[in-house]
C-alpha cells in the first residue's frame, strides 16, 4: 500500500475552469489506475490559480497477475492460422494446451500477465491524463506540441510507502515528475521538495498557498463578513462571485473599503453590478439605510503596510469605474425625464433581427399583442399597451450599453423618473421573468400582459422565419420563452386559447412586414391575402410559409439589385416562385408548446400518460384548463376506485374496438334498457343515465373534481356488469344493445379525458 | 530585481525609456514605431508577419495607435485617438515569459512586495487580422496594465513556434505609476525641465482636430474609395511572379502589400468612426481586411524571412 501525490504546476489557470480542472483530474487518474487493476481508498483533488493536485491514499503496490486463456484455431488448422494465432498470443508451439472442443482438437493458450508495479502504472495514466485532458480551451507555447490550459511548468508525482517517497519516472515532452514545487509567485517564490500529501499541505501553507479552494473561500467570507460587521455593515452574498475570487489568489488577503459619497446615489444594482463585473469586488451594505456604501476585495497577498497600497489603488480603480457609471446614470436621467422620446428614436436604427425587423418595430408588435392579452388576464388594455412601449426604451440608455445585464432593472428607474406609474413601472423590470424554471413569476396584471407578449412575440416571430430549435441548438433561446409563457399562464391561472393569440402575433407580423414593402410588390401579394379576414392559425401559417420566403427572396434580390445584378436578381426570383410550393412540413408552434409543458409537468411528478390523455382533448391551447384537467385525472386515477375504473373502461372499449373491427360498423347510439336481460345491465344503464347527469354540467362548468366524482360511481356498476354479463351474446340483438352500451361509457369518459392513453 | 532599488519615475517619457532598456538588456532589438497609423501594436510587422514561421524573433517598440471612434476632444481623463502602445514580441515564447514581465514592472518602479498583480484569464482575438491566443490581462490592484498573450494563430496559420505577446497600455500604466488622474496632466517630459511639457501639451489641441477630422471632417466618399484602392493593391502585389526581372532574384513583395492591408484596416476604422458603416456591412468590412491578412501571411511564409529557404524546396 502505498499514498500517491500529484500536482501540475503551471501559469494561471482560469478562474471559471478550475472546479471542473480537478474533477477530471480526479476522475481520470482514477478511473485509469482500476482499470489498469489498481485499487485505493480516498482520493482528493485540489486546485489553485497554479496548480492542480492529486491526492490518494491506499494505492495497492501492484495490480494483480491475470491470467487469460484464449481459444485458438483446430490442431489440424493450415500452417498459416496456427502461426498467426502465435504470433498474437507471442508464445510457442509448445506452449499451447490441445483441448477436445465438440468434434475437433483445438489449440489453446494460457497468456500470464504478472503483476505491474504501480509506479508504472501511474506513470503510464497520468501520461495519457496529462496529453488528453479535456479543457475547454488549451494552448501550445515555446517550441513545443504539448496542450495545456496555460504552459505547464512542472510535474510532481511521489508515490510514499513505508520505506518513503519515490519518485514517479515520468517524462512529457521534456518536462520530467519530480518531487518539488513552487509556493506563492510572490511571498514564497522558491522551489522545494516534498515528502508526502500532509509534508506538502504543511509547506505549502509555510509558502503562503492555501491549497483547498473551499477553505480559500470559507476564509474570504468568514474575513470579509467579520471586518463588515466590525463596522456596522453586511456583506451581500454572492457565491459565484466568491468561488471565482477564490480561484484568482493562493493566499487571501481580505481588504475593505468605502464607496465615495458622490456614488451613493446611485442605484444600489448599478453599484453592485460594476463592482462586480469590472473589478471582481463584493458589494457591503449598510442595514441601516439599505444602501451599498462599502465594497471588499481580495488581494493576492499580504504587504509590509498592511494592504494600504492596493486598497488605494483599488480605489483610484473604482472610481474612475463608478465615475463612467455615474456619468450614464445622469445622461440616462435627463433623457428618462425628457420621457425617453431619444431612446424610442434610437430603437429604430437597432436591428433585432434582420428579418424580424428593428427593435422599434419589435416593440410595436409587443404593444399590439399586449394590449390584445391584457383583458385576459386583468388589466386595463391601453395601461399594458403603455407598459410595453416603455419597457424596453432602457435598451439604448447608456448604463445598460454598459451592462446588459441591467436591461429592465434601469428601465424601472427611467420610467419612474418619466413620470409613469408603478405599475407600468414595474412591468419594465419583470417583463423578461421568468428567465428559468424556478425563478420568480410576476403576478401584477400589466407586467403579465407584457410578459406574455414579449415571449409570444418571440416564438412566433422566430418560428416564422422558420428559425426553430434543433436538438441542442437554441440560439434564440425560444425553449426558454416557451416555458415563459407556461409559467406565466399557469403560475397566475390564466385562461387563454393559445392558438388564437399566436395566429393573431403572425398575422400582425405580416401586416407590419406587408406595409414595408414596394407598393408593386404588394400588390402582386395581395391576392394571395385576399382571404385573410378570419383566418386560423392553420391558414395564417399557409400564407406565412409563403410569405417568409419571398421575405427572404426579396431581401436576396434587393441586395443583388444594388450591386447591380438586376439579371441575377430576376432570375432568383423566378427560380424561388417556381419552388414556392416545395415546402417542407413544420413542427407546430402548440406542439412544441404541448413538449414543453410535459417536461416541466413531468419535473413536477405528473405522470407522461397523464398529460397525454388530456392532451388529446379539445381546448388543448388553453394551458391552464389542460393543467386542471391532468391534476384531476392524476388525482383520480391514483384512487382506488380511479384504477379499477380504468380497467373497466379499457375492457368496455377493447370490446368494443374488436367488434367494431370485427364487424365493420361503428357502434354508437341505440342501446336501450328495454333489451337488458339482467339486473346488472339494468343497473348499468341507471348508473350511465346518472353518470351523463352528473358529468355533462360539471364538465361544462370544467369542475373536474366533480366530474371525476361522478366518474368514481360508475366503477362499481361497470365491475358488476362485466362481472354477470358476457357481452357477445347469441342474440344479435342483445348483442348490439350491450355493445352499444359499452359505448356510452367510452363516450361519456371521454367527455373528460383521453384514458386510451393512460397506461395500466 | 529587488524594488527598493529602483526609484519611481517622473515622466512618461521616462517610463518608455525605462522600458526599452529593460527589455533591450533582455536581449530584444528595440524597434522603432511603424510609420503607418495602425490600431494597435500587434499591426506593426514586426508582430503581425514575424509571429509567423519558425525563425526566432525578439522585438520591443512602442507603437502609436489610433483608434478613431475613441476621440473625446482631449476631455475624458482615460480616453484617446491616439495613444502608445508598447510591445514586446519574443518566438519562442521563453519559459519566463511571466518573470521577465514582472521585472519589467518593477523597472518601472512597480514595487511588487506592495501591489498586488494577478493574471487574470483574458483570450485574445482579432477578426481583422484572423489571430487568436490565450492569456490573461495583468491586474495591478484592480487596473489592467497589461494584456499577455501566448499567439496561437495568425493570419489564419498556427503558430509554430508560438510567441509570447505583451502590450503595455502606455497612458494608462503610466497614469498610475505617476498617479495622475487625467492624461492630459501627466508630465511627458520631466517636469523639472527648462520647458516641462505635459502631456496636454503636446496632445490636447491634435485631439480635438482628430476628434472632429475623425466623427465630421473626413470625406467620406473618398475613404470607401481608398478602401478599395488599397484591397485591390494589396492584391495585385501579391498575384506577381516571385521572380523579379530586375535582379533575377525570387522576390515576393509581403510587406508592401501588407502594408495595403494595414491601409485598409485604418480606413475602415474611419469609416466606422463617421458612422457610415451600417451593422451589417460591419461584418462584411472586417471580412474583407481580415481576407486580406490572410493572403498576406500565407505569402510571408514563402519569404525567407517567414522560413521558406530555397535549400528545403531542392
Amino acid at each position: 500500500m502505498s499514498d500517491l501525490l500529484i500536482e501540475l504546476f503551471s501559469e494561471e489557470i482560469p478562474a471559471r475552469m478550475q472546479a471542473a480542472a480537478r474533477e477530471n483530474l480526479r476522475k481520470l487518474v482514477t478511473d485509469g489506475l482500476v482499470d489498469a487493476g489498481l485499487t485505493y481508498e480516498s482520493a482528493g483533488a485540489f486546485s489553485t490559480p497554479r496548480r492542480l493536485t492529486l491526492s490518494l491514499t491506499g494505492l495497492s503496490a501492484q495490480s494483480r497477475a491475470v491470467r487469460e486463456e484464449r481459444k485458438g484455431p483446430r490442431t489440424d488448422a493450415p500452417a498459416a492460422a496456427i502461426e498467426g494465432f502465435l504470433r498474437s498470443t507471442g508464445l510457442t508451439l509448445d506452449q499451447l494446451e490441445k483441448r477436445a472442443d465438440k468434434k475437433a482438437e483445438v489449440y489453446f493458450a494460457a497468456i500470464e500477465k504478472p503483476g505491474r508495479a504501480a509506479a508504472d502504472i501511474v506513470a503510464e495514466v497520468l501520461e495519457r491524463t496529462i496529453r488528453n485532458f479535456p479543457w475547454p480551451k488549451s494552448m501550445r507555447w515555446g517550441s513545443g506540441a504539448l496542450r495545456w490550459v496555460r504552459p505547464l511548468h512542472s510535474i510532481l508525482c511521489i508515490l510514499v510507502d513505508e520505506a518513503g517517497a519515490q519518485i514517479v519516472p515520468l517524462n512529457v515532452d521534456g518536462i520530467e515528475a519530480g518531487n518539488t514545487t513552487g509556493g506563492h509567485r510572490f511571498m514564497a517564490p522558491a522551489r522545494f521538495a516534498v515528502t508526502s500529501f500532509d509534508d506538502y499541505a504543511t509547506k505549502l501553507r509555510r509558502a503562503h498557498v492555501m491549497l483547498d479552494s473551499a477553505e480559500r473561500e470559507a476564509a474570504i467570507w468568514n474575513d470579509a463578513q467579520n471586518q463588515a460587521f466590525a463596522r456596522g455593515l453586511e456583506l451581500v452574498p454572492d457565491a459565484a462571485l466568491l468561488a471565482e475570487v477564490a480561484g484568482l489568489v493562493e493566499w487571501p488577503v481580505v481588504l475593505m473599503g468605502s464607496i465615495g459619497e458622490d456614488f451613493l446615489h446611485l442605484p444600489p444594482e448599478v453599484l453592485q453590478t460594476s463592482m462586480r463585473e469590472h473589478q471582481k469586488f463584493f458589494s457591503v451594505k449598510n442595514p441601516k439605510t439599505g444602501r451599498i456604501e462599502g465594497f471588499v476585495t481580495v488581494a493576492n497577498r499580504e504587504t509590509a503596510d498592511h494592504g494600504a497600497t492596493i486598497l488605494k489603488g483599488n480605489l483610484k480603480v473604482l472610481s474612475a469605474r463608478l465615475s463612467d457609471a455615474r456619468f450614464f446614470w445622469e445622461n440616462d436621467l435627463r433623457v428618462a425625464k425628457a420621457g425617453m422620446g431619444e431612446w424610442e428614436e434610437g430603437l429604430k436604427s437597432v436591428t433585432f433581427h434582420n428579418k424580424l425587423g428593428s427593435q422599434s418595430d419589435r416593440i410595436a408588435r409587443i404593444a399590439a399583442l399586449a394590449r390584445e392579452i391584457a383583458p385576459l388576464v386583468g388589466a386595463d388594455p391601453a395601461q399594458a399597451e403603455r407598459a410595453a412601449k416603455l419597457a424596453k426604451l432602457d435598451l439604448r440608455s447608456a448604463m445598460v450599453g454598459e451592462f446588459p445585464e441591467l436591461q429592465g432593472t434601469m428601465g424601472r428607474y427611467y420610467a419612474l423618473e418619466a413620470g409613469e406609474p408603478e405599475a407600468i413601472a414595474n412591468a419594465a423590470r419583470d417583463h423578461y421573468s421568468p428567465l428559468g424554471p424556478s425563478d420568480a413569476v410576476p403576478a401584477e396584471s400589466i407586467s403579465v400582459a407584457v410578459a406574455l407578449a414579449d415571449k409570444i412575440d418571440t416564438l412566433t416571430g422566430f418560428w416564422a422565419i422558420d428559425e426553430k430549435p434543433t436538438g441542442s441548438k437554441d440560439p434564440f433561446a425560444l425553449r426558454r420563452a416557451a416555458l415563459g409563457v407556461i409559467r406565466l399562464v399557469l403560475g397566475n391561472g390564466v385562461r387563454v386559447g393559445l392558438e388564437a393569440v399566436f395566429a393573431k402575433a403572425i398575422l400582425d407580423l405580416l401586416d407590419r412586414a406587408f406595409d414595408k414593402l414596394a407598393s408593386g410588390t404588394q400588390e402582386e401579394w395581395i391576392a394571395l391575402w385576399s382571404n385573410r379576414e378570419g383566418s386560423s392559425t392553420e391558414h395564417a401559417a399557409a400564407m406565412l410559409r409563403n410569405f417568409k420566403k419571398f421575405l427572404v427572396v426579396d431581401l436576396a434580390s434587393r441586395s443583388l439589385e444594388a450591386q447591380g445584378k438586376f439579371d441575377e436578381a430576376t432570375a432568383l426570383k423566378e427560380t424561388h416562385k417556381i419552388n414556392f410550393e416545395a415546402e417542407r412540413d413544420e413542427v407546430s408552434l402548440l406542439s412544441f408548446f404541448h413538449d414543453r409543458l410535459k417536461v416541466f409537468l413531468r419535473d413536477q411528478g405528473t405522470r407522461h400518460d397523464v398529460i397525454d390523455a388530456c392532451l388529446a382533448m379539445p381546448g388543448n391551447d388553453d394551458l391552464t384548463l389542460l393543467v386542471k384537467r391532468a391534476e384531476a385525472l392524476g388525482a383520480f386515477l391514483a384512487t382506488e376506485d380511479g384504477t379499477n375504473l380504468l380497467q373497466g373502461f379499457k375492457r368496455a372499449n377493447n370490446i368494443l374496438s374488436q367488434a367494431e373491427a370485427k364487424d365493420g360498423v361503428e357502434y354508437s347510439f341505440g342501446a336501450d334498457v328495454k333489451f337488458a336481460e339482467t339486473e346488472e345491465e339494468r343497473a348499468l344503464f341507471a348508473a350511465l343515465d346518472a353518470g351523463e347527469a352528473a358529468i355533462t354540467p360539471a364538465m361544462a362548468k370544467e369542475d373536474f373534481a366533480a366530474a371525476m366524482a361522478a366518474m368514481a360511481r360508475l366503477r362499481a356498476p361497470i365491475d358488476a356488469f362485466f362481472t354477470a354479463v358476457q357481452v357477445n351474446s347469441d342474440n344479435q340483438i342483445v348483442r348490439r344493445n350491450r355493445l352499444n352500451l359499452l359505448h356510452r361509457i367510452r363516450a361519456l369518459v371521454a367527455q373528460v379525458a383521453d384514458l386510451t392513453k393512460v397506461e395500466g | 530585481m529587488t524594488a527598493a532599488a529602483v526609484t519611481t519615475p517622473r515622466s512618461f517619457q521616462e517610463i518608455i525609456l525605462r522600458l526599452m532598456t529593460y527589455w533591450g538588456a533582455k536581449g530584444c532589438a528595440v524597434l522603432q514605431p511603424y510609420d503607418m497609423e495602425v490600431g494597435a501594436g500587434t499591426f506593426h510587422p514586426a508582430t503581425t508577419l514575424r509571429s509567423l514561421g519558425s525563425t526566432p524573433w525578439a522585438a520591443a517598440y512602442v507603437q502609436p495607435s489610433r483608434r478613431p471612434t475613441d476621440g473625446r476632444y482631449g476631455e475624458n481623463p482615460n480616453r484617446l485617438q491616439h495613444y502608445y502602445q508598447y510591445q514586446v514580441l519574443i518566438k519562442p515564447s521563453p519559459p519566463d515569459l511571466q518573470d521577465l514581465y514582472l521585472g519589467s514592472l518593477e523597472a518601472i518602479g512597480i514595487d511588487t512586495s506592495l501591489h498586488d498583480i494577478r493574471f487574470v484569464e483574458d483570450d485574445w482575438e482579432s477578426p481583422t487580422l484572423g489571430a487568436w491566443g490565450l492569456g490573461w490581462e495583468v491586474w495591478c490592484d484592480g487596473m489592467e496594465v497589461s494584456q499577455f498573450t501566448y499567439f496561437q494563430q495568425v493570419g489564419g496559420h498556427d503558430c509554430k513556434p508560438v510567441s509570447g505577446e505583451l502590450t503595455y497600455g502606455l497612458e494608462r500604466l503610466a497614469m498610475y505609476v505617476l498617479g495622475i488622474d487625467h492624461v492630459m496632466d501627466m508630465p511627458f517630459n520631466d517636469p523639472d525641465s527648462p520647458i516641462p511639457l505635459k502631456y496636454g501639451d503636446i496632445f490636447r489641441q491634435t485631439e480635438e482636430e482628430y476628434s472632429r477630422h475623425n466623427f465630421n471632417g473626413a470625406t467620406t466618399e473618398m475613404l470607401f474609395q481608398h478602401f478599395k484602392d488599397a484591397e485591390a493593391e494589396c492584391e495585385r502585389l501579391l498575384a506577381f511572379d516571385p521572380q523579379d526581372a530586375n535582379s533575377g532574384k525570387r522576390i515576393i513583395m509581403a510587406h508592401p502589400a501588407y502594408d495595403q492591408c494595414i491601409k485598409a484596416s485604418h480606413l475602415f476604422n474611419l469609416l466606422d468612426a463617421r458612422g457610415v458603416i451600417s451593422v451589417t456591412e460591419r461584418q462584411a468590412y472586417i471580412g474583407r481586411v481580415r481576407a486580406l491578412a490572410k493572403k498576406c501571411a500565407d505569402a510571408f511564409v514563402q519569404t525567407e524571412a517567414g522560413g521558406w529557404s530555397a535549400a528545403a524546396q531542392a
